[in-house]
This record gives C-alpha cells, sequence and structure tokens, in this order.
C-alpha cells in the first residue's frame, strides 16, 4: 500500500529535517525544564507521602517534652489538657556506647518501651527481630543504620555505660523511627550513623538503672484535630515546671521533623524556580525559530494561499512544527525527570532513615507537565504562527525587497571609524535587529547567570566551612555532661592524656521572648579570652563576649525583631527557671546554628548557680587521642563527644551528597541553555546570511574571512553576555540566599572569582562549540545554489 | 596546435576550455548539464551567450568564474589551469581576476552602495576608488545609499560596479537585465559596455534578450549542454541602441 503524504506535511518533515540541530536544543530546553520539574515534584511526593506514611503507621506525636522526674500520676492532668488525643510517658537518657571495634566513644539514646504491647506513640518500626523482652533487662532494639554502620546484626552484644555502670546489652531487633529520620546526635551538626544511634529496652530495666521506678522523665503526646498547640505547650509546661521540666515543643521543633521539612522547603523551591526559568528560554527559543521560518517563508506562505489552501491549514503546519518539538522535548523531559528523581530518591534513601518510597510520578504531574511544555510551545510559537496566519497571499508576488537598513545613530557611529566591511556588516546586523540582539544576549547571560547561581551554593557552603570549622570552633572535640558541674571539672579534664587546651562553657535551654514573639534558644556562656570556641563578627574577627548584656545572632534578632540596645526576655527552661530582661549588646553574624552568648559568669549568676559549666571545649594533641578516647569512654559523666573532624567530615559528605548532585544537574543544564542559545543564534544568522555569505565567496572573500563575519556576531553578543550573565547571577544568589536559609542555617553571599570564572569559561566554551559547528556549515555552503534563488 | 593560430597570437587568449562536461547526480538522477564543450575566449572581447533554458549556460559561466569545478575537461585562465586548482586557489582567482554580475544583484543589505564596492576594494590588489567605480555606472550621487533605498536597475548598477572596482580581467554577467524592464536594461548594459570598452575587460554576458547580440563581438549558442554555433557580429551596436 501506498502511504499518501499530503504536500503540506511533506513540506512539515523537510522543515523538521532542516532544522533538526536547532529543533533538538529547543526539545533539549524544554526537557530540562520538564525533568526538573517531574524530578523534583516527584521527589517531593515521594518524600511527602512517605512521611506522612511513616508517621501515621509509628504515630508520631504532636508534642514533646523531657523532664528531671515526674510520677506517673502526672500522665493523668496531662491528659486532662484540652485537645490531647493521646499521650504516653517514658524514660529516656543520653549515654555514652562502647561499641567493638571504634576507638571514639559513640553516643546512644535510650528510650523505654512501655511494660505491655507497643508504644502508643512513635513507635519503632522493626525491620528485622523482635521488640525486647520484658523479662530481659539487657535486650535492646537498636536503629538500623546505626547497627549497618557497625555492621552488627541480631545476636551481637555492645557495651553501654548507664548510671555509671557498663553495660553488656544484647540486639534482639533493629528498626526506625519517626523521631531519628534525620538521625542527629546531641550537640551534631550533621548525622553520622557511626556516632550516634537510638536504643530501645524495656521500661521496667530502664527504670531500675536511672531510679526512676513509677515516675519518668519524657512525655509525647498526639493532639486532637484542631487544637491550639500553642495552648497546649502553655498548659503542659506548668505541669511540667515542679519536676524539671526543659520547655515542651511542637513537632515543627522536634529536630529530625524540622530537617526533613526544611529539605522538602527546599525542593519546592527550587522546584519552583528552576523549571520555569528553563522553559522560558525554550519559549524565547521556539519563538525566534518559527519566526525566522515563517519570515523566510513569506512567499511560500503566499503561494500556498493563492492555491487556495484556507489561513488554518497553513497555521496549522507552523503549529504542528511547534508542537512536535515540544513533544519531544516532553517525552525525553519526562525520561530524564523519572531518572534524575530516581537517583535524588536514591540518594535521599541515604540521608534520612525511614520506609522512603521509591521515585514514582503521579500521572497528574505528567499531564501539568504536558500542559505547561505545551502552553509554554503555543506561547512562543503562536506570534509567528499568528503572523503566518495573517500573511497576504499578494506577498508571494511581490518583489524581493533586501532588509532595508538605515544610516543612524550607531551605525553612523561605526563609519566614523576606519573599519573594514566585514566588521561594518556584524555590527550593522546586530544594531538592525536590537531585540533579536538583545535577546540572544539575555539568553546567553541566563545560563551564565544560572551557572553563577548554581555554584554560588558551593562558595557559599565553602564559607561556613572555613568560618565556623576553622576560625569559629578550632576545639578536637567537645564534652558534653549529663548534668552541669562545676567549673572545677575543667582542671580534671585538662589533666586526661593529651589535652592541650580547654575552655568552659554553659549552655542553658531557654525561650527568648520579645513580646508575642517567641524562640526556643540555647544561651552559651563563654570566658573571655576563649580560643577555641570564639564569637566573630561578620568580618570574622575576633569579639570578646559583652560583659553586661547578651550577644545575639542576627537571624534570632530578626527573627523576634529585636535591635541593638532593646532588651530581651529570658524564660530559663531549666534548673530554677528564673526569667529575667537582658539587653542586647551585640549582634553577630553566624552561618550555622543560631545562638545567644553571654559572659559566662554573667550567665551563671542569670542561672543564680556559682561556677558551673555545661560542656568543655577540648584540643587534643592526636598522638594520645586514641588513650584520650579510652578513658573517655569510661567517663560516665560525659553523655557525649562531638569531634570536629568528624563534624566537618559528615558536614562535607552530606553537602557532596546532596547538593552536589543537584549542582551536577543544574550545571549540566545551564550549559546546555547556553549551548541550545549560541547553536540557535549561529544556525539562524546563518540561514539568514546564507546568500549574502556565498555572495562574498564569489568576489573572492576566503571562507575564513566569510566565518569571521558570521561567527563574528555571535563573538560580539556572547562577549557583551558573559558580563551581563555575571550582574544577573550576582542579583540572582543575591536573592536566593535569603530563600535559601532557615532557622539553622544561613546560606552567606558570596561569590569567589572562580564561579564567575568557570561559568564564564563553560559558556564561552559552548558558544565555541557551536561556532565551530556553524563554521562547517559556512565551508560547505553551495555557492551556485546559494545565488540561483532569490531572498 | 593549428598554424593558422599564429595571426591569433597577437590577441591574447584569456580562457581556453577543451572537453569541458559538467554531470550532476543526485541520487538516481543524473544530469548532463555540459557534454564536452570547447571555448575560447580573447582578451578584452565582448561575447554573448543565448540558448534555452537548461541548456547549460549559468554552468559554464559559473565553471568559468572558478565556482564549480567540471566533471571532465580542462579549463585554462591565461596559464592558470582552473581545473587542477584548490578550493583556495579558486577563492584567489576569483578575489584577483573575476568580477560577477547576477540576475538577482546579491548585494550586502547591511551596507551602503559605496560600501558594497569597498567590500571588493579592500581585498584586491590594484583597486579603483569605490567612488570611482560608482561612477562609471553613473550612481556618483548614490553613494550612501543602502540597497533598500535603491531601484532595481540601480542596485545592478551597484553590483556591475563592485565587479568592474577591483579591475577584474574577465567580467562574468548571468542574465543581468533578467530582472529589469528595457529602459533601465539598457543603462545597466551601458554601464557594462563601458567597463569592457575603457578597462578593456573580457566579458562573458547570458542573456534570454537576442537584440543583447548586437553589442557583442562573437556570439555563442547553446543547446542540450554543448555549443552549437559561434558567429562574429559584423557591427558592434551601442546599448542604447538596442531593442528587445
Ligand atoms: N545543482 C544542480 N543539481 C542538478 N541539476 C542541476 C543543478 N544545476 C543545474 N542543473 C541542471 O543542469 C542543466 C543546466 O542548467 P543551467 O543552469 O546551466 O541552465 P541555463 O542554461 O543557465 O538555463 P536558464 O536559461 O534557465 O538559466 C539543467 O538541466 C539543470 O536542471
Ligand atoms: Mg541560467
Amino acid at each position: 500500500m501506498v502511504i499518501r503524504i499530503d504536500p503540506l506535511n511533506k513540506k512539515l518533515f523537510r522543515d523538521l529535517w532542516r532544522i533538526k540541530g536547532q529543533g533538538l536544543a529547543i526539545s533539549a530546553v524544554v526537557a530540562c525544564g520538564i525533568s526538573l520539574m517531574i524530578a523534583s515534584f516527584g521527589t517531593v511526593a515521594a518524600l511527602d507521602e512517605s512521611k506522612d506514611a511513616f508517621y501515621n503507621r509509628t504515630r508520631f506525636a504532636d508534642v514533646f517534652a523531657v523532664m528531671k522526674r515526674a510520677p506517673d500520676s502526672l500522665l493523668q492532668e496531662i491528659e486532662q489538657i484540652p485537645g490531647v488525643a493521646t499521650a504516653e510517658t517514658r524514660i529516656t537518657a543520653v549515654v555514652n556506647l562502647d561499641i567493638p571495634g571504634m576507638n571514639e566513644p559513640a553516643t546512644g539514646r535510650l528510650i523505654s518501651l512501655p511494660e505491655r504491647g507497643t508504644p502508643l506513640l512513635n513507635n519503632v518500626v522493626l525491620m528485622s527481630g523482635r521488640y525486647p523482652s520484658t523479662q530481659r533487662p539487657n535486650e535492646v532494639a537498636i536503629t538500623d543504620p546505626f547497627a549497618k554502620a557497625h555492621s552488627l546484626s541480631l545476636g551481637d552484644t555492645f557495651k553501654a555505660i548507664i548510671n555509671g555502670k557498663k553495660r553488656s546489652l544484647e540486639i534482639v531487633g533493629l528498626g526506625l523511627t519517626p523521631e531519628y529520620i534525620y538521625a542527629l546526635g546531641p550537640g551534631a551538626l550533621m548525622p553520622d550513623d557511626k556516632r550516634f544511634g537510638a536504643i530501645w529496652m524495656s521500661r521496667k530495666a530502664l527504670a531500675a538503672a536511672f531510679n526512676l521506678d513509677g515516675a519518668f522523665n519524657d512525655v509525647s503526646m498526639s493532639l486532637q484535630r484542631g487544637a491550639q498547640t500553642e495552648e497546649v505547650l502553655r498548659r503542659l509546661d506548668v505541669l511540667i515546671k515542679p519536676y524539671g521540666g526543659s520547655g515542651s515543643y511542637a513537632r515543627e521543633d522536634q529536630l529530625s521533623h524540622f530537617f526533613l521539612s526544611n529539605e522538602l522547603d527546599q525542593l519546592r523551591t527550587s522546584g519552583a524556580i528552576f523549571p520555569p526559568v528553563f522553559l522560558l528560554v525554550a519559549v524565547f527559543l521556539l519563538n525566534v525559530v518559527v519566526t525566522r521560518i515563517v519570515t523566510t517563508e513569506r512567499e511560500q506562505i503566499g503561494i500556498f494561499k493563492a492555491f487556495g489552501y484556507t489561513d488554518v491549514e497553513v497555521g496549522w503546519i507552523y503549529l504542528k512544527l511547534v508542537l512536535i518539538l515540544v513533544g519531544v522535548g516532553l517525552s525525553l523531559g519526562m525520561l530524564l525527570g523519572l531518572w534524575m528523581g530516581d537517583s535524588m530518591i536514591t540518594m535521599y534513601k541515604t540521608y534520612f532513615k525511614f520506609t522512603l518510597r521509591d521515585f514514582g510520578v503521579d500521572p497528574a504531574v505528567f499531564a501539568t507537565a504536558a500542559a505547561i511544555s505545551l502552553g509554554a510551545g503555543l506561547l512562543g510559537g503562536l506570534g509567528a504562527v499568528r503572523q503566518a496566519v495573517g500573511l497576504s497571499p499578494a506577498v508571494a508576488m511581490a518583489p524581493p525587497v533586501p532588509t532595508s537598513y538605515e544610516q543612524s545613530g550607531l551605525a553612523a557611529l561605526f563609519s566614523k571609524f576606519e573599519i573594514s566591511q566585514p566588521t561594518r556588516m556584524i555590527f550593522r546586523h546586530v544594531s538592525r535587529f536590537p531585540i533579536r540582539s538583545g535577546l540572544t544576549i539575555i539568553g546567553v547571560a541566563f545560563s551564565v547567570a544560572l551557572m553563577i547561581m548554581s555554584l554560588f551554593f558551593l562558595d557559599s557552603v565553602e564559607k561556613v566551612i572555613q568560618v565556623y570549622f576553622f576560625q569559629a570552633e578550632r576545639q578536637t572535640l567537645t564534652l558534653t555532661f549529663v548534668e552541669p558541674r562545676p567549673a572545677t571539672v575543667e582542671q580534671e579534664i585538662q589533666h586526661l592524656p593529651g589535652v592541650i587546651t580547654t575552655q568552659p562553657v554553659r549552655s542553658v535551654a531557654v525561650r527568648l521572648r520579645n513580646g508575642h514573639l517567641s524562640d526556643r534558644k540555647a544561651i552559651q556562656g563563654i570566658v573571655s579570652g576563649a580560643d577555641l570556641n570564639r564569637l566573630l563578627d561578620s568580618e570574622q574577627k575576633l569579639i570578646e563576649p559583652p560583659p553586661g548584656g547578651m550577644a545575639l545572632s542576627k537571624y534570632i534578632a530578626k527573627d523576634l525583631n529585636l535591635k541593638l540596645g532593646d532588651t530581651v526576655t529570658v524564660e530559663v527552661m531549666q534548673e530554677r527557671r528564673p526569667v529575667v530582661e537582658v539587653p542586647i549588646v551585640r549582634i553577630v553574624e553566624e552561618y550555622l546554628g543560631f545562638q545567644a552568648y553571654m559572659r559566662l559568669d554573667a550567665l551563671n549568676r542569670l542561672m543564680k548557680e556559682g561556677p558551673t559549666v555545661s560542656s568543655v571545649h577540648v584540643l587534643v594533641d592526636s598522638r594520645y587521642a586514641d588513650e584520650l578516647y579510652t578513658t573517655l569512654k569510661d567517663t560516665p559523666a560525659v553523655a557525649g563527644i562531638v569531634q570536629q573532624t568528624a563534624a566537618l567530615d559528615s558536614f562535607r559528605n552530606t553537602m557532596d551528597n546532596t547538593m552536589n548532585v543537584m549542582i551536577g544537574f543544574y550545571v549540566a543544564l545551564a550549559s546546555l541553555i547556553a549551548f541550545g542559545v549560541a547553536y540557535n543564534a549561529a544556525r539562524i544568522a546563518l540561514s539568514e546570511r546564507a546568500r549574502a555569505l556565498a555572495s562574498l565567496r564569489v568576489l573572492g572573500f576566503t571562507r575564513e574571512e566569510v566565518t569571521y563575519i558570521l561567527l563574528g556576531e555571535l563573538g560580539i553578543l556572547t562577549l557583551i553576555s558573559l558580563p551581563v550573565g555575571c550582574l544577573l547571577g550576582y542579583g540572582m544568589a543575591l536573592s536566593m540566599s535569603p530563600m535559601l536559609s532557615t532557622d539553622l542555617y544561613n546560606f552567606p553571599f558570596v561569590i569567589e572569582n572562580a564561579t564567575y570564572g568557570w561559568s564564564v569559561v563553560v559558556v564561552s566554551i559552548s558558544a565555541i562549540v557551536c561556532g565551530l559547528i556553524t563554521r562547517r556549515r559556512v565551508y560547505d555552503l553551495d555557492l551556485v545554489t546559494a545565488l540561483k534563488t532569490r531572498e | 596546435m593549428p598554424d593558422g593560430a599564429q595571426s591569433e597570437t597577437r590577441v591574447r587568449e584569456t580562457f581556453r576550455a577543451e572537453g569541458i562536461t559538467k554531470i550532476y547526480k543526485t541520487g538516481d538522477l543524473r544530469v548532463e548539464a555540459l557534454r564536452g564543450v570547447d571555448l575560447t575566449l580573447y582578451e578584452g572581447e565582448l561575447v554573448v551567450l543565448l540558448g534555452p533554458s537548461g541548456s547549460g549556460k549559468s554552468t559554464l559561466l559559473n565553471i568559468l568564474g572558478g565556482l564549480d569545478l567540471p566533471t571532465a575537461g580542462t579549463l585554462f585562465f591565461k596559464d592558470m589551469e582552473i581545473t587542477a586548482a584548490t578550493q583556495s586557489e579558486l577563492t584567489t582567482y576569483r578575489r584577483d581576476h573575476v568580477g560577477f554580475v547576477f540576475q538577482f544583484y546579491n548585494l550586502i543589505p547591511s551596507l551602503t552602495a559605496r560600501e558594497n564596492v569597498g567590500l571588493v576594494t579592500e581585498i584586491a590588489d590594484d583597486p579603483m576608488q569605490p567612488d570611482e567605480a560608482l561612477e562609471i555606472v553613473g550612481l556618483e550621487h548614490r553613494l550612501g545609499h543602502f540597497p533598500s533605498q535603491l531601484s532595481g536597475g540601480e542596485q545592478q548598477r551597484v553590483a556591475i560596479a563592485r565587479a568592474i572596482a577591483k579591475r577584474p580581467d574577465v567580467l562574468l554577467c548571468d542574465e543581468p537585465t533578467g530582472a529589469l524592464d528595457s529602459k533601465t536594461g539598457i543603462v545597466v548594459l551601458q554601464a557594462l559596455e563601458r567597463a569592457n570598452r575603457e578597462l578593456g575587460t573580457t566579458t562573458a554576458l547570458i542573456t534570454h534578450n537576442a537584440g543583447i547580440k548586437d553589442m557583442s563581438e562573437r556570439v555563442i549558442r547553446f543547446a542540450d549542454g554543448q555549443i552549437i554555433s559561434v558567429e562574429k557580429n559584423p557591427v558592434k551596436k551601442p546599448p542604447e541602441e538596442l531593442t528587445w
């Protein structure tokens, strides 16, 4: 059977084939936008749904509080608080662990399991094994990632120092918990599966170990729908205050949840910013290309119409062209998006510890992606198609008119200079089509900016690392005590093996309040002349802790609407819980973990206590480190040890795993945009000038000279767009930096020269590659045919 | 070489073509555009090429001008064997020796009349001033105009000025009056004739207007890719006396 293709469709296919390079570039840019959209929507959906499912399945609590010791009878009162659905008490404790094969001590959080049945709230999802038996006090279940990090399996044992006694614990179960999806140990900045894990034991065993029979030190509760969380927290605080409660907090402030939702927010933000940028560029490219085609085919269109084809039939060919280009981009984008999403989920699986479902995309997202890209395509092509529809058949008969140029303004300026005619052609052409030249400049500039914006993240993180780890926090490790201790403990620590210097710290959990605004924070008491953990100003110059007041992190000050000279109400959440007014005498800029600072002695006075410390920073001689660790493993008073190098490693690791994946995508996509825009510009210039260039060749110009005319234009436009792009990137990074900052992390606005350099280099290379490809076309120009036809 | 040629040596040869064949192959299609053309053009003469559409006139002219190479045969420009030249030698050949005029003027729209001519004078060895070339074609008052601001005839005269400004040895014109009315055509032909006369440029002119043959020294007729006749024109008429 012979398939008859009507001539219009034949023409369509020939056109498509002719512009295949440009078409592919457009489709690729569409694909980028769509793939980012699908990947980020799909990832957000997978994370969000898995999170909700996991929270539901484990009955993750809405409100949490810890205290020193409260009688079991308090539970009834807590349950009476209006809005509370379920309340459950627990015994929890942070302990040092001695893991076989690990020199440094690790930290564990012991969590009690109810006498009967499974926990009502914050249940463990057992991956293997079983719950520890009430009858056997040494049986435990531990978090699965912690076990994996140490190659521990069911039946293995490890040691923990529980209330001063070293005990051997046997693993009978491996599980996951909603409380540690993001498994951050006490005082840690980043999760580290080797150094922190949760451990579940029977309540009876824990009560016995900590003398908490008939008592608890931890309560969690779920709320009824529509409950007033703030009010519940307030009432709970009142109830637990007599029992040494250190302030209740809602799920939003629960660390693991906080990080998870933070990551989700960030994903949503980037998912909302990047795809539109790509689609806009695609719209622009489509517009340029289709307009160009319609312009060159004015006569053909006129002839079609003269033969009796209707406007709709003619418009439809060009519309089909647009739809095909967008359709190809859409399909490629969907495939690419599935792949990207899949690799993002794989990455998140190592980062968030819960039953994260595989990447998958709701058909609705596909439909939205299709609708958006088709919409973008129509937007880009419609102007051109309308132009085709509006053409009168008479244009076919009109004589060819050379593009009109005028001696004016900018062009006149060129005439004054002694420049060669080819150079003059370049300038005339650029200024003759200012809009098109401008759009090309914007397109290329956008890719430079996108590249700068992506690389800016790395600069920013590096700046944080430099300041935080190498200038602000210079200790080898920090020992945090179970209970605050008399300041003399510092001397004891100085005598431990390998200790070079120490620095005492008093950290107090407080609620900072300014009118109705309040924030749960910690005040750090530091000594003057501190050399390990130092307070820095925004230029990273050392500041002494202010004698008569508080130094406040800029971010907290902004949050609480406080400025220098104001006073802030400090509601201490522990010990005697004093409430005091403290003047703000200094604002400091911090990048990581925002806090408030006071002089150690002033803080001790505020707490109505003698010289007391809660942790000590230590600088260690690395030769004696192992010896020190062995000693520390057996020191029950030490609840947590944070090692700076390990923290830095895990910080870098996390960043490498998460950000670099995204940044890699963005950089690749930005190069693609640069390529797409430059290639289109070059190809359009070529198709428009083929005839002029052929004429020049006939006149005896060499291929190189002719190539110069063509690529000179691309070169000039690229040269202009590079600084424009740098400025644009600067602006985009500047506005991104606050958008991405969170309650815990500040993205400082830093762009290294290397970032500008790389962006410029990568984009220039794309432009040069386009130039080389186009040069081949100039070389293959067929002089005879180019001249035979009229414009 | 026949002895009779001896008397001709005072009039030197510009082109000598022998057995020029051009075959176009596109897929399975094979078109013999030229089928063994022998032709000699002499220095300073003006020849007109006539023949039905598709007979191979343009193909030959393009080969003479170094735009295209024949499938077989040899072509000499003076002592240079065009058929043995490389692409870059062909470019140099065009740059130094050949002026082209086409039916569709092929001016650069972004350059003014003077600049279009300047395009050529900048790269030529011993060119005339652009203004001088434009004066020859009678456009001294249109120097600063862009192609879009000129009539078809004026555009064609700029193209001629551009072609002669480098004082080429040969001027190849493919239907230079094809897109013009007869009155304008005559002005264009006058410009060509003046260049031929004053500069001594060997000129080959393709046309479909048999009337134009009267301004030539020889008329070469084509049919089916071959030369079917070469006849001398006894009386050369000035262009203003031509009619068609
Ligand atoms: N690029 C090409 N590919 C295939 N065939 C070609 C090509 N160029 C010319 N021909 C064929 O070669 C033959 C001679 O063409 P040419 O252009 O030399 O004719 P012409 O005598 O100049 O005609 P006209 O007076 O119509 O301009 C024609 O049959 C034409 O179809
Ligand atoms: Mg012809």
